[in-house]
């Protein structure tokens, strides 16, 4: 058996996912059967996504055409190394993200398991079509089947909350699609004649200043799931969902694919070059801004620690925003960096948050005095993410952040260089109390609530998270694979 | 094989004639279905094979009687309407299967064999207003379509079916009436009765905006307007589609207002279009208005529309808008979305009143609330419906993106760049009410009223889940819809001034 070609490589990416969809419910009366088969498919999955690194780091851009829909519209794959970077995340988390469900859908008792494993790998299957897509159709054919695949998980629970959430969730994030961005891609094939992404855009001197002004910002407003303000309320909304659904959203696959999205479109429809000329730099970079500082105002007065940490997404997330509105090529890699570097402390964060719930049932931050003591491998673990967070080293979260204001300063665009600090601030503001709470104070007993003797959550649930903590401090010191991969990503 | 090969046209229309005549004759419901099945499995072979002739050699002029055209009635088939007599007839056999235990389930076993008799006798007056290529030879077969269809309805199994049968009566009629006075208008300004010789004669003798030609335009386009159901004109629609049986509604949703459309086609641009613009008339923007209300306030009202059965009608005037916005923007894109829109709606709008028989047939429910939990005990048959209503939306990956993209590209071309925007909005309201049906189906507790219910016979799920499929299909592979879409929009392009 001779080895695969990159072309076959980058359809079976695609595919392994959706194939582990059709397995997993014929594992159904099964459990064990059933988990193994999916983190088999997480394996494969990864293992076909690290063999095509090989060939894309060494210059070859794999292709994989499957269908002409119209003259014009095509289904076709290609890997190319932004791409690949989300692609990797998305693997490398899912595999992760899997031995945490698997502990916590169990330990929690949660009903309709063999769906959520169903419904899991299809999303991921959609946003590895997201990474590996070759035109913005087929970006937009993954962006709305993620959607609709992650609804079902948000509803989870099944109570009216749950289905209110889900409600908001996918009229906002299908609307926004709908309204702004498919409009804003059908105004791109009318005036570019194509939708393929190419190296140095494709509406470059095409248009004129004020036609890509609104582009620019039907994609950025559009693209919903990178929740740019207003268009964020989904995101805290869909809380209401298991912790391993959170981390989906939150760092494997939904906001990354929106943020994703808006870098690629900037990249590779519109041209930095494009771009800076048509002066959108500034706006871009004010409403970026506005939501980092904004979400991160409200993340401060969060008592619910899953709501604390969804709003530090909707801020973190226009870092990469923000990265792609400097227009300065140190800042986009910054920017591409940082969907690593956030997906990586997010999901800790958000691991360490289901475990505490899982372990004790608590759910607020002023709960958690003491908590440091019991738990110290999951308390441990959120220390190194929200260090990531705020952006202070030996973390990742440090190495995209130093990135992105180089090359606010390289630009001279000082508003950026302000933004960053007073959200730095900020995010320490609202990250430090916890950690503060969960090691130095005294546990209080009996006020609210007879706290109940408990210790560490079950193993895989730390396994997972201490893997992904130190995930977050590998990735400070060898930040070799997506600094290749986003220097790549600037190449013509 | 050789003998029969010429007079296809002519079969097309007198094979279901002659079934129906023998169905009326029929005592017993089973024989009348074995007899409309195999008639209706007829239809698209023929269609097909004519078709491909068309594809192959060209149009097809087939001389009723022997009698020469223009003096003689012409059945003549090109590319438009034989895209046409595939889909009708195509749609028929499809959901064929379906009938026998939906019609036994909802009408009474005397009028079981009249129900397969009415049916055949609106097949072929849909196929004949399709094939024929005579300006009142298409008013007899209106008509013909039209007195049926008022019988299948008011066969519904509901009394309300009564009224809603002559509320659609009066307006059919009203339309037919219209509709006759323009073609007798076409008649003393042409002198003949031939569609192709009218064109030719019209061009002829009345160049430019004769105010004779237009009020005969205007006729002509109101009476079949109000078949097709365009907004404001579609008030009888809600209740019949509402009230009739459910298989009825379906077959009619797909095809009925789909033939009148061609009609509307036909007229505007393959006789009317090769002497004046119809693009600079006020007629184009009128349509364009309309169709864009329709989109917007039938969307709405579907919205808040209880009954399931309503809301789905309210979505067909909504969708119809669609298709005649792609009529009103009258460019390459914008009629090949029109078009191809008339296939990919008629499969999936059959799909979904497809589903909702099913789900009478097992639970008997009419409002939403009665769906409670129904995705549980019929899986099957939500999922086609859920796939069918994501069609609706026109989520990418479904057939109903392939019409949204065209006529959105075609508002491009016109440069109507706000068009593109309300094509989408509305795509959100059906998002809404189709997810205010999903939401009830899969999420709430199942009610005690469907405790028993579970997935149709094979008969009844198998149409349901070709059509559901081929909403999938024709979202991916669309060289069959789109692509033939295309060739016809842009042969009825190349004939117009």
């Amino acid at each position: 058996m001779t080895a695969p070609s990159a072309e076959t490589l980058v359809l079976l990416a695609v595919l392994v996912p959706f194939i582990g969809a059709v397995i997993i419910p014929l594992c159904h009366a099964v459990p064990n059967l059933r988990e193994a088969v999916t983190l088999a498919t997480a394996g494969i999955l990864f293992a076909i996504v690290c063999a095509l690194l090989t060939p894309v780091l060494g210059g070859a851009r794999p292709e994989a055409h499957i269908i002409n829909v119209t003259p014009g519209l095509a289904l076709a794959f290609k890997a190319e190394p932004l791409g690949m970077l989300f692609a990797l995340v998305a693997s490398s988390l899912w595999i992760v993200n899997s031995i945490y469900s698997i502990g916590y859908m169990r330990a929690n008792d949660e009903p309709r398991q063999t769906g959520f494993y169903v419904c899991f790998a299809v999303a991921i299957g959609s946003a590895i079509g997201i990474a590996l897509s070759k035109n913005l159709f087929t970006l937009f054919l993954f962006y709305e089947a993620l959607t609709l695949s992650t609804y079902p998980l948000v509803i989870h629970k099944g109570n009216e909350e749950a289905i209110r959430a889900g409600r908001l969730y996918l009229v906002l994030l299908l609307g926004t699609s709908l309204v702004l961005f498919l409009p804003a891609l059908i105004g791109t094939y009318a005036l570019a004649g194509t939708l393929d992404f190419t190296p140095g855009g494709i509406l470059g001197g095409k248009v004129g200043a004020g036609i890509i002004a609104l582009l620019l910002a039907m994609f950025v407003f559009g693209i919903g799931k990178a929740a740019v303000m207003p268009f964020h309320f989904w995101l805290p909304a869909a809380m209401v969902a298991p912790t391993p659904v959170s981390a989906l959203l939150h760092a494997v696959a939904v906001v990354k694919a929106g943020v994703f999205s808006i870098l690629k479109v900037v990249v590779m429809i519109f041209g930095v070059e494009a771009l800076s000329a048509a002066g959108q730099s500034l706006w871009l970079t004010l409403a970026a801004g506005t939501t980092i500082i904004a979400a991160s105002l409200v993340a401060l007065r969060q008592d619910n620690l899953k709501r604390r940490l969804a709003y530090s997404t909707v801020s973190q997330l226009s870092y990469v925003i923000l990265g792609a509105a400097i227009l300065a090529p140190i800042s986009l890699i910054g920017a591409a960096i940082h969907i690593a570097a956030h997906a990586v402390s997010k999901i800790t964060l958000f691991f360490a948050a289901g475990s505490i719930h899982t372990a004790s049932h608590l759910t607020e931050v002023s709960q958690l005095d003491g908590i440091g003591r019991r738990m110290p491998w999951t308390m441990g673990a959120f220390a190194i993410g929200a260090i990531s967070m705020i952006g202070i080293p030996p973390a990742v979260g440090f190495v995209s952040k130093w990135f992105i204001l180089s090359g606010a300063m390289q630009t001279g665009n000082w508003i950026a260089v302000a933004i960053i600090i007073v959200s730095t601030i900020l995010n320490a503001g609202y990250f430090l109390p916890i950690v503060y709470r969960a090691f130095f104070r005294e546990p209080h007993v009996g006020k609210h609530h007879d706290a109940p003797a408990h210790g560490e959550a079950p193993w895989p649930i730390v396994l997972a998270l201490t893997v992904t903590a130190a995930g977050t401090i590998l990735l400070f010191l060898m930040p070799n694979v997506p600094y290749a991969l986003a220097t790549m990503m600037m190449e013509r | 094989m050789k003998a029969v090969w010429p007079h296809l046209p002519a079969l097309q229309v007198v094979i279901p004639l002659i079934g129906a005549l023998l169905a009326g004759f029929m005592r017993r419901g089973t024989t009348a279905f074995a007899l409309a099945l195999v008639v209706s499995w007829l239809m698209p072979v023929i269609a097909v094979c004519m078709l491909w002739q068309v594809l192959s050699s060209g149009t097809i002029s087939y001389h009723l009687g022997g009698w020469e055209p223009p003096w003689g009635i012409e059945y003549r088939v090109d590319a438009l309407n034989g895209f046409v007599l595939v889909l009708v007839s195509v749609v028929g056999a499809v959901i064929m299967p379906f009938a026998r235990r939906s019609v036994a389930f909802e009408i009474a076993a005397p009028q079981r064999a009249w129900f397969y008799c009415m049916y055949l006798l609106c097949l072929t007056g849909l196929l004949g207003i399709a094939i024929t290529g005579d300006a009142f030879n298409a008013f007899v077969f209106l008509e013909i379509s039209s007195l049926s269809t008022y019988v299948l309805i008011a066969l519904g199994p509901d009394r309300r079916a009564l009224v809603a049968a002559f509320q659609y009566l009066i307006m059919g009629t009203i339309g037919a009436t219209f509709y006759v006075i323009g073609v007798g208008l076409l008649y003393l300004l042409t002198g003949t009765l031939n569609m192709a010789d009218m064109a030719v004669r019209l061009a002829e003798a009345w160049p430019g905006q004769s105010p004779a030609v237009i009020a005969a335009l205007t006729f002509v386009t109101v009476g079949v307007s109000l078949k097709l159901a365009l907004f404001p004109l579609h008030a009888w629609l809600p209740n019949a589609y509402a009230y009739a049986p459910s298989w009825a509604t379906a077959f009619l949703a797909a095809t009925a207002t789909k033939v009148a459309i061609y009609l509307l086609i036909r007229f505007l641009f393959s006789v009317f279009g090769a002497s004046i613009d119809v693009r600079a008339l006020p007629l184009s923007d009128i349509l364009m208005a309309l169709s864009v209300a329709a989109m917007f306030i039938a969307s709405t009202v579907a919205v808040f529309e209880r009954n399931v059965k309503r809301m789905l009608a309210y979505s067909s005037v909504a969708q119809i808008g669609y298709i005649t916005l792609g009529i009103a923007l009258a460019n390459q894109a914008g009629l090949t979305g029109g078009l191809v829109h008339i296939v990919n709606h008629a499969l999936m709008k059959a799909a979904l009143f497809l589903a909702v028989g099913a789900v009478f047939y097992r639970a008997c429910p009419m409002n939403l609330t009665d769906l409670a939990g129904i995705g549980r005990r019929m899986p099957l048959t939500m999922t086609a419906f859920t796939i069918a209503g994501f069609g609706l939306v026109g989520t990418p990956g479904t057939s109903g993106f392939i019409s949204k993209w065209y006529l959105a590209i075609g508002a491009i071309e016109r440069g109507w760049w706000p068009l593109v925007i309300a094509i989408m909005a509305s795509s959100l309201l059906a998002l809404l009410y189709v997810g205010r049906v999903l939401e009830v189906a899969w999420l709430r507790k199942p009610s005690p009223a469907i405790a028993d219910a579970s997935d149709p016979p094979l008969s009844m799920l198998l149409p349901l889940l070709v059509l559901a499929l081929a909403t999938i299909y024709f979202g991916i592979d669309t060289e069959w819809t789109a692509g033939m879409a295309s060739t016809v929009a842009k042969a009825l392009l190349g004939g117009v001034r």
